[in-house]
């Protein structure tokens, strides 16, 4: 009886993993996509909600674009002393049917290099790549520096 | 026992008296800052420093002016930007008040951060924000004159580097002295509030 109970359970717990002949990036929606322009082509940053309808998590690992020659996963921390910092992130987990969300003094894309001048009201496409090797492209909408948070 | 009701009453009132005059004392006491009032516990404001038109400038230079004090740098794309984006949605909401405040972002990486890259910076956020910067020892010696730190962080492999800082914005009346503490989390109409207070008070401490 016992060991019935056990194998439906074991076969349960591969449901989700059978599931995922859909990528990650399927299962992923993104939303208020956004870029906070600075001038002078200093460093930009992007902004992005991540809904994930999966019943397993998805990982996002870096992202790329053609507008920008670097794109990075950052994360701002507030430190002991009120010291802000802001360091490199390998991965960003979306949990599964939940969201993770990139917004300022958190997460972020960092964007660096433009390969031409990007203005406010121009859309720049970055293409999130998820840890099992899918592709997310998203339309960012470009802000001007002192844009309020639209969240 | 007739006496014992009178003194019952005595002790009453007196005890209603004394809080009566704690509230009054209290009431006086308590500040009208919504912020951190630092009044006498941070030194004037004073500098030597570049500003971004390539010009010396002194914190007498902003005498007759509130001043709002935020370290920084132009390579900061996160919280850099969200600060001095709230606080030009502070000054917009000080309407013709605002005139009468500057906010000095002083750079922490004067290296990279010349007065004409600080000059497009500041001015991407508020008309009325100027970019400082100075020598590596003066930006130190003005971090240090408000307990603030930074410091730069290791390089990344295509040279790049970031600076961790201090995220408070001091506050200085148009004496140039120093009056509030405030940090990015503080609401923007707490902001509004104290600066509102500050302006119309003249400055008086």
């Amino acid at each position: 009886m016992k060991m019935r109970y056990l194998l439906v359970m074991a076969a349960t717990s591969l449901l989700p993993v059978a599931n995922l002949q859909a990528s990650q990036a399927d299962h992923v929606t993104a939303s208020n996509a956004w870029i906070r322009l600075l001038p002078a082509n200093l460093p930009a940053s992007g902004y992005v909600t991540l809904q994930n309808t999966a019943l397993s998590t998805a990982s996002l690992v870096s992202a790329h674009s053609t507008t920008y020659a670097s794109v990075m996963l950052h994360k701002s921390a507030m430190g002991s002393g009120g010291m802000s910092s802001m360091h490199a992130v390998s991965q960003l987990a979306i949990p599964a049917q939940g969201k993770a969300v990139l917004a300022p003094a958190g997460y972020h894309l960092m964007l660096e290099r433009s390969s031409h001048a990007v203005k406010a009201g121009d859309t720049v496409d970055i293409t999130l790549d998820f840890a099992d090797g899918s592709h997310l492209p998203v339309t960012f909408l470009v802000r001007p520096a002192n844009a309020a948070d639209p969240n | 026992m007739k006496c014992s009701r009178l003194l019952r009453l005595v002790i009453l009132s007196c005890a209603m008296v004394a809080s009566a005059l704690l509230a009054a004392c209290h009431k006086d006491v308590q500040q009208p800052w919504q912020l951190t009032d630092i009044s006498g516990h941070m030194p004037d404001l004073a500098f030597r420093l570049t500003d971004d038109h390539g010009r010396t400038v002194t914190a007498a230079d902003y005498r007759g002016k509130v001043t709002l004090l935020y370290f920084g740098y132009t390579h900061c794309p996160d919280v850099c930007p969200l600060t001095l984006a709230h606080l030009h949605v502070v000054m917009q909401k000080l309407g013709k008040l605002a005139d009468n405040v500057r906010i000095l972002f002083v750079s922490v990486d004067p290296t990279r951060d010349t007065p004409a890259i600080l000059h497009d910076y500041v001015n991407a956020f508020d008309p009325r924000a100027v970019g400082l910067t100075g020598t590596p020892a003066d930006i130190e010696a003005l971090t240090k004159r408000y307990r603030a730190a930074f410091t730069r962080e290791p390089g990344k492999a295509d040279g790049s580097y970031d600076v961790s800082h201090s995220s408070g914005i001091y506050i200085f009346d148009v004496n140039g002295k120093a009056r509030l503490l405030a940090t990015p989390a503080d609401g923007q109409d707490r902001l509004v509030h104290d600066l509102q207070l500050l302006l119309n008070s003249g400055g008086a401490s």
